[in-house]
C-alpha cells in the first residue's frame, strides 16, 4: 500500500480492498518502525488520524466523500494544526500548540484526507537542506548520509521512504521544489496568492506559497484542487476561479513550447545533472513539444535579491516571539529587555538569527534605499524577464538544482555556498510564478530534479506537462531501498 | 528675549468602526482585559491582516472634510519596535504614501478671528494595548484589547502659536470628526489623543529651535496646561543661555509638568518598509465621489450659514455651530420660536449654562427644543416676563412638563388686565403715602429712580406676574 | 561570489551589536566576531545587487500587482480568551504578565 500514488491509494478505498483505517495504520506501523532513520515527522498524531479514518471510512461506506477522502497525509510543521503542537522546526515555538487551523488544513480535512501529523524542517522555513531544525536534520531516503534538501526536507523524506503518499509543503525561495528534487519526488509550487497563507507561519510573507509534494504530477493535481482558493483572510489570496487541476492533466504535448534559459544551463550546472535534464528535454520533445533558448537577463542579481528581501521581511515577521503570549519565554527575567533579548537569543538558531540580523540591517536607517528598496526594483527586473520570455513560449524547463543532493554538514558551515543551493529556484519566488520539480534520472544514485516553471495562475499546464512526462518515464516509480527493509 | 513659541500637533483619532482596522473583533470600550483580542490582535503564528473598509471610507470622509488631497494610491508600512503592548513587534501604519494629504484647517479664536492650520497628512494606522501599572508581584499586565482598534493620525505643520490656538485646533477638530460621525470623540475614552511638538524661537525669527515631544495628551485642558508649562522651562532654559534637548516627555498631570520619557532614550530606527501581507489600497474616482455626495453641512460652513441666515454674531454662530447636536437643536428652537435672535441667546445663554452646571452634554438634555421654543413664544406675546421665563426654564428641566404647562399649574400668566392692574397700582400708592409725597416733589430725573420702588411694590403683590409695560404706564398717569 | 569583495561594506562587532540591539537579540561576546565576519559575507554577496541599473523601476511589492480588497466593518471574532491564555507563559486576571514597564 506504501508504494502507491494517491490516485491509487483513492481508488483502492473507492473498490474497498482497504479501508482508511487499515491504510492509516499500516503507515503508522512504518513510521514507527522507520522514522528513527529518517527523522522525518516532528510530531505523529496516530489517535486522531485513526479517528479521522474512521470517520473517512464510514463515509466511504456510505458512497461519500471525494477523491481524497480517507486518504493520509502529513503536514509540514509550519501550518498551524488546532491542538497539535506548530513548532516550525524551532525551539522558539517547541510548546506552541496553536488554537486553530492553517486554511490550507482546513480545506484538506474538508477533502477526507487524514492527517499522520508534522514534518521536519528548517526552523522557520529558514535552509535548503534540513539540518537548521531544532529536532535535528532530517535524512535523504535514498541515503541517509545526505540531506533531504530545504526547508520542506521532512515532507519530501516521508512521501520519498513510502511514510505517507503525499504532504504539504511551504516554498519561499525553492523549499517544495528542491526538497522534492533531492528525494525524487514531484512537488509543485503554485503561484503566489492562489494558496491561502492565512495559519501559515510566516518566513517572508511576499514569497511564501504553500504547495503540494507527492509521488506523481497527477496527485498534486489532487491535492491541489483542495489546496486552492481565494481565502478573505488572506489579502494577498486571489479571487481568480479555481480551476480543475485535474482535468487537463491527459492534454497532449503537441504544439507546446518549452523555453531553456541559457542561464540556467551556464557553468554552475553539474555536468551529470547537465545530461538527465538534456535527457528529460528530449523526452518531453518526443513527446510533441518544441524546445525554444531563451533568456532572463537579470538572473545574476536573484540570488542578492532574495537574500535581501527575504531576510528583510523575516526580522520583522518573527518579531512576535518575544515570549509574552505563547512560545518560549527564558526562565526569571530581570527586566523587559533581559525578557526579549534571552527569548530570542535562546529560541532562534543560528541561521534565523543570522537572517534576522541582515534583514534588520538591509531596512536599517540608512540602507532601506540601498537594498530593501533597490531588491524590489531588481525583484520587477526579474518579473519582467520571465513575462517577456511568456510571450513566446509556453513553459520554461530547466535543473531545479545545480546538482543532486550533498552530504549532511558538507555545507552547513557556509552560509554563502548554502544560498547558492537555490540559484534555479529563487527566481520563481520573486517573479510569483507556478514552479514544479519532476523526477527526471539520478546521478551517483542521488535524484535529479526537472523543473517547470509556468505563466501566472497556469499550474493546470505544468501538471499536464509533469504528468504527461511522468506518463512516458518512470524515474518518478524508483524507490530507495528501505533501511531494514520492514514491511 | 521675547520668544515666539512654535506648535505642531499630533492628534490620534480614534475611528467609529465596529471592528477592528485589520480583524473582526469588536472595539467596544470598557470590555474584561483581553476578551477582544482575536489572533490577529495577538499576533500569533500565521496571522494575516485584512483591512476594513470602514476605517479607509472615514479617512477619506476626514480628507473630503478639510479639502485634502486623498491618496488615490495608498501604501501600510511596518514600523518596527519591541513594546509589550505591540503584539507583532510592529505597528501597521503608513509612511510615504498616506490616504490624506495636504489640506487646510480653518480654527476661530475666542475674539471670533480666524485662522489656517495647515494639515500636513493624515494616514490610517492600528492602535497599541495597554499596559497597566498596577503592581502584578512587580510586573505589569497588558491588555489587548485596544490593539488593532483604527486609528487616523493628523499632523498639522507647525503653524500654531499658543495654547490657546492649540486648544482651538483641538475643539474645531473635534466639531469637525464628530459632524463626520467618524469618531466618537470620547476624549475621556481616548478616542482623540494628543502628541504636542512645541519649541521656541526669538521673535522674529524664521528658524525653528529645538523642539520637544510631549506624547498622549488626552484632554483640552491638559494640552492647554503641558503647553504653558512646556513653554515655561523651556524660555527658563533659553534665558539661562541653556539649549533644548530634543528629546520625547511626558505630562504629568497630577503634578502638572513634563517629563523626560525614560523608554524613548535609545534612539529609535524604525526600519519602515511596506506591508507585505496588504498591498496598496487604491481609491477610484467613483469610491471618494460617493463619500462626497454623504458629506453632511460641515462646522464652518453651517457657522458661516448661521451669519448670514439668522444674522447671528461670528462668534455665537461659531459656539452654536460647533457640535452638529446642538446646531440642530438650535435651529428647531429658531424655526419653532420664530425668533433666531432670542433662540440663540436662550441656547447659548441658558441652555448651555444649565448644561455645564449638571455636566451634560446637548444629546441628554431634558428640555426638548420644542419647548424651548414655546417658552420663547410665551415671552414673545408677553404671556410671561424675562424674568419669569428662567423661573419656568428651571422646572422645565426639572422635567415638570412644557412651558405652558408649567406657566398654567404655577399660575405664572403675566396680568395684563388693565382693571386688575388698576386696582394694584391704587392699593400700592394708598399704602405708601409718604414715598409718594416724596415722588411728587421730586423733579424729573430723581421721579425716574423713585419710581421704581412702586414697580416692585406693584410686582411684589402680582408675585412677579404683571406686566411691567402696563405697570408703568399706569403707575406714571396715577402719579401723576 | 562566496568571497568578500573589498569594495563592500564590512560590519564590526560594535555594528552587530547595534543591529543586534535592534532586532532585540541577545549575542554572547564570544560569538560577536564570528557572526560579524558571516554577515559581512553574507552581506558582501547581496551587495552584488549595487551594481545593478534599477534607474526609474518602480518597486515591486507584489509579483501581481494586485491591490487590496477591503473587509466589511463586521465584527466575526468571539471572545477566546481562555484559548488563547491557556499557552500564554504568565497570565493573571486574564492580562499578560511582563517584567515591570517603564514609561
Amino acid at each position: 500500500m506504501h508504494d502507491q500514488t494517491v490516485a491509487q491509494l483513492a481508488r483502492g478505498l473507492r473498490e474497498k480492498r482497504f479501508s482508511s483505517v487499515e491504510l492509516t495504520q499500516h503507515l503508522l506501523d512504518r513510521i514507527q518502525q522507520l522514522d528513527a532513520n529518517y527523522n522525518s515527522f516532528i510530531s505523529v498524531t496516530g489517535e486522531q488520524a485513526l479517528s479521522d479514518a474512521r470517520r473517512a471510512d464510514s463515509q466511504l461506506g456510505n458512497g461519500e466523500g471525494g477523491p481524497l477522502t480517507g486518504i493520509p497525509i502529513a503536514h509540514k510543521d509550519i501550518f498551524c494544526t488546532e491542538g497539535v503542537r506548530t513548532s516550525c522546526g524551532s525551539r522558539m515555538l517547541d510548546n506552541f500548540v496553536p488554537p486553530y487551523n492553517a486554511t490550507v488544513v482546513s480545506q484538506l480535512a474538508a477533502a477526507g484526507t487524514v492527517s499522520l501529523g508534522k514534518t521536519n524542517m528548517d526552523e522557520f522555513a529558514m535552509g535548503s537542506s534540513n539540518e537548521n531544525s531544532y529536532y535535528g536534520a532530517a535524512k535523504n531516503p535514498w541515503n541517509t548520509s545526505l540531506v533531504p534538501g530545504g526547508s520542506s526536507g521532512g515532507s519530501a523524506a516521508a512521501v520519498a521512504a513510502g511514510l505517507v503518499p503525499a504532504a504539504t509543503g511551504t516554498d519561499t525561495g525553492g523549499s517544495i521544489r528542491q526538497p522534492a528534487a533531492f528525494c525524487g519526488i514531484t512537488g509543485l509550487k503554485p503561484t503566489y496568492g492562489r494558496v491561502s497563507r492565512l495559519g501559515i507561519v510566516a518566513y517572508a510573507s511576499s514569497l511564501d506559497q504553500a504547495g503540494p509534494m507527492a509521488r506523481t504530477a497527477e496527485d498534486c493535481a489532487l491535492l491541489l484542487n483542495a489546496m486552492a482558493g481565494h481565502d478573505a483572510g488572506d489579502s494577498t489570496s486571489t479571487v481568480r476561479e479555481v480551476p480543475d487541476y485535474s482535468a487537463d492533466l491527459e492534454r497532449p504535448l503537441e504544439g507546446l513550447r518549452i523555453g531553456l534559459p541559457k542561464e540556467y544551463f551556464g557553468d554552475g550546472l553539474d555536468a551529470a545533472t547537465g545530461q538527465c535534464i538534456q535527457a528529460a528535454l528530449r523526452e518531453l520533445e518526443s513527446l510533441g513539444a518544441s524546445l525554444v533558448e531563451v533568456a532572463l537577463p537579470n538572473s545574476a542579481l536573484t540570488i542578492p535579491t532574495y537574500y535581501i528581501i527575504a531576510p528583510a521581511e523575516a526580522s520583522t515577521n518573527l518579531s512576535r516571539y518575544d515570549g509574552v503570549r505563547y512560545g518560549h519565554r527564558c526562565a526569571d527575567p530581570v527586566d523587559l529587555h533581559d525578557l526579549y533579548t534571552r527569548t530570542r537569543e535562546e529560541g532562534f538558531g543560528d541561521e534565523v538569527k543570522r537572517r534576522i540580523l541582515v534583514g534588520t540591517y538591509a531596512l536599517s536607517a540608512g540602507y532601506y534605499d540601498a537594498y530593501y528598496k533597490k531588491a524590489q526594483q531588481a525583484r520587477r527586473l526579474i518579473r519582467d524577464d520571465f513575462l517577456a520570455c511568456f510571450e513566446d513560449v509556453d513553459i520554461i524547463a530547466g535543473p531545479t538544482t545545480p546538482g543532486p543532493a550533498f552530504g549532511i554538514g558538507e555545507k552547513s558551515n557556509d552560509p554563502v555556498a548554502m544560498y547558492l543551493e537555490d540559484v534555479y529556484t529563487l527566481a520563481v519566488n520573486l517573479a510569483g510564478l507556478p514552479g514544479m520539480s519532476l523526477p527526471a534520472g539520478f546521478v551517483n544514485d542521488r535524484p535529479v530534479g526537472l523543473q517547470l516553471i509556468g505563466r501566472h495562475f497556469d499550474e493546470a499546464r505544468l501538471l499536464n506537462v509533469g504528468h504527461r512526462f511522468q506518463q512516458a518515464t518512470d524515474w518518478h516509480t524508483r524507490k530507495p531501498e528501505i533501511a531494514g527493509g520492514a514491511a | 528675549m521675547q520668544y515666539e513659541t512654535v506648535i505642531g500637533l499630533e492628534v490620534h483619532l480614534q475611528l467609529a468602526t465596529r471592528s477592528k482596522i485589520f480583524s473582526g473583533s469588536p472595539t467596544a470600550f470598557g470590555a474584561e482585559p483581553n476578551t477582544q483580542a482575536s489572533a490577529v490582535d495577538l499576533a500569533m503564528p500565521g496571522m494575516l491582516p485584512v483591512l476594513n473598509e470602514q476605517a479607509v471610507r472615514f479617512a477619506v470622509m476626514f480628507g473630503l472634510g478639510i479639502g485634502a488631497e486623498i491618496g488615490r494610491r495608498s501604501v501600510f508600512d511596518r514600523k518596527n519596535y519591541f513594546y509589550p503592548d505591540l503584539p507583532k513587534g510592529y505597528q501597521i501604519s503608513q509612511f510615504a504614501d498616506p490616504i490624506v494629504g495636504r489640506g487646510t484647517f480653518e480654527i476661530q479664536l475666542e475674539d471670533g478671528s480666524t485662522r489656517e492650520i495647515g494639515i500636513t497628512r493624515a494616514h490610517l494606522e492600528e492602535d497599541a494595548g495597554k499596559s497597566l501599572h498596577e503592581d502584578f508581584h512587580g510586573q505589569s499586565g497588558i491588555d489587548l484589547n485596544r490593539a488593532g482598534t483604527p486609528l487616523l493620525e493628523i499632523v498639522t505643520e507647525p503653524d500654531l502659536r499658543s495654547a490657546e490656538e492649540a486648544v482651538a485646533y483641538l475643539k474645531a477638530l473635534h466639531s469637525l470628526v464628530t459632524y463626520l460621525e467618524i469618531s466618537d470623540g470620547n476624549m475621556a475614552e481616548g478616542s482623540m489623543r494628543c502628541d504636542i511638538n512645541i519649541s521656541l524661537r526669538p521673535k522674529g525669527s524664521e528658524t525653528l529651535g529645538t523642539r520637544a515631544e510631549i506624547k498622549n495628551v488626552n484632554s483640552f485642558r491638559f494640552v492647554e496646561k503641558a503647553i504653558q508649562h512646556e513653554i515655561e522651562r523651556q524660555s527658563d532654559i533659553l534665558e539661562d543661555g541653556g539649549k533644548v534637548v530634543q528629546e520625547t516627555r511626558l505630562y504629568d498631570a497630577d503634578r502638572n509638568e513634563t517629563r523626560p520619557m525614560r523608554s524613548k532614550e535609545v534612539a529609535n530606527d524604525y526600519r519602515y518598509f511596506p506591508e507585505p501581507d496588504l498591498l496598496p489600497v487604491v481609491l477610484d474616482e467613483a469610491f471618494i465621489e460617493d463619500l462626497r455626495a454623504t458629506l453632511p453641512e460641515l462646522p464652518r460652513e453651517k457657522r458661516e450659514r448661521f451669519v448670514s441666515q439668522y444674522g447671528l454674531g461670528e462668534y455665537d454662530a461659531g459656539v452654536l455651530a460647533a457640535s452638529r447636536a446642538l446646531a440642530n437643536y438650535f435651529e428647531a428652537v429658531a424655526s419653532d420660536a420664530g425668533d433666531a435672535k432670542i433662540a440663540a441667546n436662550w441656547v447659548q445663554v441658558e441652555l448651555l449654562g444649565r448644561l455645564n452646571r449638571d455636566e451634560k452634554d446637548i444629546e441628554d438634555c431634558p428640555v426638548p427644543a420644542a419647548h424651548l421654543a414655546q417658552l420663547i413664544q410665551r415671552i414673545l406675546d408677553d404671556s410671561i416676563s424675562g424674568k419669569i421665563a428662567k423661573q419656568v426654564f428651571e422646572s422645565m428641566w426639572n422635567g415638570e412638563g412644557d412651558a405652558d404647562t408649567i406657566i398654567a399649574a404655577k399660575g405664572l400668566k403675566q396680568v395684563s388686565d388693565s382693571g386688575e392692574l388698576e386696582a394694584m397700582v391704587d392699593g400700592v400708592i394708598a399704602d405708601n403715602p409718604g414715598q409718594v409725597e416724596q415722588y411728587r416733589a421730586a423733579d424729573e430725573g430723581k421721579r425716574k429712580k423713585l419710581v421704581g420702588f412702586f414697580v416692585g411694590q406693584v410686582m411684589k403683590v402680582s408675585r412677579g406676574q404683571a406686566n411691567p409695560q402696563m405697570v408703568n404706564k399706569l403707575l406714571a398717569e396715577k402719579l401723576g | 561570489m562566496s568571497d568578500t569583495p573589498s569594495s563592500t561594506p564590512t560590519v564590526d562587532r560594535e555594528e552587530i551589536e547595534k543591529i543586534a540591539e535592534l532586532a532585540r537579540i541577545r549575542i554572547a561576546a564570544d560569538q560577536a566576531g564570528e557572526v560579524a565576519e558571516r554577515i559581512t559575507r553574507i552581506l558582501g554577496m547581496v551587495d552584488t545587487l549595487q551594481a545593478a541599473d534599477t534607474d526609474g523601476v518602480e518597486p515591486m511589492a507584489n509579483p501581481l500587482d494586485a491591490t487590496q480588497a477591503l473587509r466589511p466593518d463586521e465584527i466575526t471574532e468571539e471572545n477566546r480568551r481562555e484559548a488563547f491564555q491557556a499557552i500564554a507563559p504568565a497570565v493573571e486576571n486574564g492580562l499578560y504578565l511582563v517584567p515591570k514597564v517603564i514609561d
